[in-house]
């Protein structure tokens, strides 16, 4: 693999096990098991999506690429780099091209320092600059996010959601990072400053080639965000592939559960489609269950799903599903999970 | 903050010029238009930096800016007490003694015919100076010790923490008698016995605060920088722990006054003849029958002043108050 192909991160088999302490003496009575052998990669300037309920391990995977969180397994190569294997000033200055935008603007931001030290902050701890070069830097960056520079001199409390996030996205910026990592950076603002924020996200990508993980919730967003979709459910990923096709036709029945929970801007269709309702609650992560954790609340689940965990499987346009359903039963082998096999299981 | 500009007052914060608030969800960005994302007629009075509120809330606040006047004359008093009164406080006149309050000695003569207005005033600076001392070496320990604890956690937390509950089950009174007794009687001392005293307060109150400010996600972003951790305390915990220790010192400088002239009424600060409050209130005790109205200076002074430090912390909180301060 030259250096042209090779993509700019490489995560394998992450894990992370939180312990479970209890009493006096810490003693662990349990293990959560909150990323469990994830695998994926985001190319150059690509955004990738990440999504999956509540829970299912998605920050933590940015966290733990960030290495924010130390994974306890797997590797994370960023341009070939194992980024696991960087200690202390290696790790500082390969943390300049990884970027984080974090979920809630109103505490990803000191309330007591002013703009100019907020997005000046990477410069202060990267580079030696006078006030004033760092100033200038500042107001550069805040032009990039579109904001104005006289907000150098206010604080956080002076602005809105979409103005903080901003502010987040310029700061991340700052030491023109290869890869940001942006934890559901829209879910804490409203409606109609979400789209501006993943404009905005979408619109640096394009000028300025940076690469994204945008992790959410919301498949509608991380649909309208990213070229590929990775889908996340209970710290593993069951399905990745192009996001035109995960979104119309997707491969495993949990994608399907999250796509039909969308609702349809047109009340008629509304009406007529059936929406696949999950049952209960996801297991916890404390517990996970045999076989393939998706199992307890898929409609189509069969004998085999019980015990066997299943394998990655390549679709037809280069994504991987990890369902029983394309190697055995009904013998799917990456197409789509069509309407027949909705209808006949019921 | 210098550089704040005041809001223009001339616009109505609330209305809207025009259709400058188009923020509708399909609205693309559009660089170097400041109008779309930060109308600035949307700016309120948000806008005011904690720095420029605080003296407004702070005034607001009555009876705490009478404590705090009434403190910043008493500590001018004592720093300037030899232009103020150029006699000596030890100078004493045997044919003028317990004489009451006169136009020649405000506050009268004790039982050596000193006089009692300059006792006090020289009195004033021992007990703040020894209260200052008290509470800048607690502090000086401390707030390595706090933001070390609380930001390392784990073992050296926990140790930390289980010496201070050590130190702290002991009445601080106590504490403090038994250390002076040790070390010896005298102002410094008593100061230093003190600092024992109050360090663990603070190095809890100060832990207690780091630990919840480093769940923040600044301070995650901070690393995600690539921050040193000395630079995200310096930088981004120290300032978020400042208010509520700032009013933590004030009510421990009142209760470190009251400790220090505790002390010196039992004989273990200053010594006669030096004045210092708690040594004319034993001074005073001694002439109870005689003249009793000599107690009432020195217990008046320990009293209004302990009573001034702890309204100015309570004003110090409100004007502070971590709520208030972000907005």
């Amino acid at each position: 693999m030259t250096a042209e192909d090779q993509p700019l991160l490489r995560v394998r088999g992450l894990e992370k096990v939180f312990p479970v302490k209890k009493g006096i003496m810490r003693r662990t009575v349990a293990q959560v098991r909150a990323v469990d052998g994830v695998s994926f990669d985001v190319g150059k300037g690509e955004i990738l999506g990440l999504v999956g309920e509540s829970g299912s391990g998605k920050s933590t995977t940015g966290r733990l690429i960030l290495r924010l969180i130390e994974p306890t397994a797997g590797s994370v190569e960023l341009e070939g780099q194992d980024v696991r294997a960087l200690r202390g000033e290696e790790l500082r200055k390969t943390r300049r091209d990884m970027q984080m935008v974090f979920q809630d603007p109103y505490s990803s931001l000191d309330p007591l320092a002013t703009v100019a030290d907020v997005v000046g902050e990477p410069f202060q701890v990267h580079f030696k600059m006078t006030r004033k070069e760092r100033d200038n830097k500042v107001v550069e960056l805040l032009e990039q996010v579109g904001m104005g520079s006289h907000h150098l001199r206010r604080f956080p409390a002076a602005f809105s959601g979409g103005q903080r996030q901003r502010i987040a996205v310029a700061r991340a910026l700052a030491l023109e990072p290869k890869l940001i990592i942006a934890d559901e950076p829209v879910s804490a603002l409203d409606m109609s400053t979400q789209s501006q924020v993943v404009n905005l996200l979408l619109d640096l990508q394009e000028r300025l080639g940076v690469a994204f993980l945008f992790i959410a919730h919301d498949l509608s967003i991380v649909h309208h965000a990213s070229r590929r979709i990775a889908v996340m459910y209970l710290g593993a990923i069951v399905e990745v592939g192009d996001a035109e096709e995960v979104y119309a036709r997707p491969r495993h029945p949990y994608s399907e559960a999250l796509i039909s929970a969308i609702p349809v801007p047109d009340p008629q269709a509304e009406r007529d489609r059936t929406r696949i309702v999950l049952k209960g609650d996801p297991p916890s992560p404390l517990n996970p269950p045999s076989g393939c954790r998706y199992h307890t609340r898929c409609a189509y689940a069969m004998e085999i799903c019980n015990t066997v965990d299943p394998e990655p499987t390549p679709t037809v346009n280069g994504g991987t599903v990890s369902c029983h359903l394309h190697t055995s039963g009904p013998m799917l082998n990456g197409r789509p999970i069509s309407q027949s096999l909705r209808n006949t299981s019921g | 903050m210098t550089d704040w500009e005041a809001p223009d007052t001339g616009v109505d914060p609330f209305v809207t010029s025009g259709d400058d608030r188009r923020l509708d969800a399909t609205t693309e960005i559009e660089r170097g238009t400041e109008g779309l994302w930060t109308p600035s007629s949307l700016l309120t009075h948000d806008d005011v930096p904690s720095h420029v509120g605080f003296w407004k809330r702070f005034r607001r606040n009555k009876v705490a800016t009478v404590a705090a006047i009434y403190l910043i004359l008493l500590i001018l008093a004592a720093i300037f007490a030899k232009q103020i009164i150029p006699q000596n406080p030890n100078y004493q006149n045997l044919l003028q003694i317990n004489m009451r309050p006169s136009t020649a000695h405000w506050f009268g003569q004790d039982d050596l015919g000193r006089d009692v207005f300059a006792r006090i005033i020289y009195g004033a600076r021992i007990s703040l100076e020894a209260s200052f001392l008290a509470v800048a070496l607690a502090l000086v320990v401390a707030i390595p010790l706090g933001l070390f604890a609380g930001y390392a956690a784990g073992a050296a937390d926990m140790v930390l923490m289980r010496i201070s509950d050590a130190i702290q089950v002991i009445p601080a009174l106590v504490l403090a008698l038994v250390i002076t007794g040790i070390l010896g009687p005298s102002t410094t001392n008593v100061a230093f016995a003190l600092a024992v005293v109050f360090a663990p307060g603070f190095v809890r109150l100060i832990r207690g605060q780091v630990v919840s400010v480093r769940e923040e996600s600044y301070v995650e972003a901070s690393r995600s920088i690539g921050a040193k951790p000395l630079f995200i305390i310096r930088k981004r915990i120290l300032h978020n722990v400042a208010s509520p220790l700032i009013v933590q010192a004030a009510v421990t400088f009142g209760f470190a006054l009251l400790a220090e002239a505790s002390l010196s009424f039992l004989g273990l600060g200053a010594q006669e003849p030096t004045a210092s409050w708690g040594t004319m209130l034993t001074r005073a005790f001694g002439q109870v029958y005689q003249a009793g109205w000599l107690l009432w200076i020195p217990g008046g002074a320990i009293a209004i002043t302990v009573l001034a430090f702890n309204l100015v912390g309570d004003g110090l909180r409100d004007a502070l108050g971590t709520e208030t301060r972000g907005a």
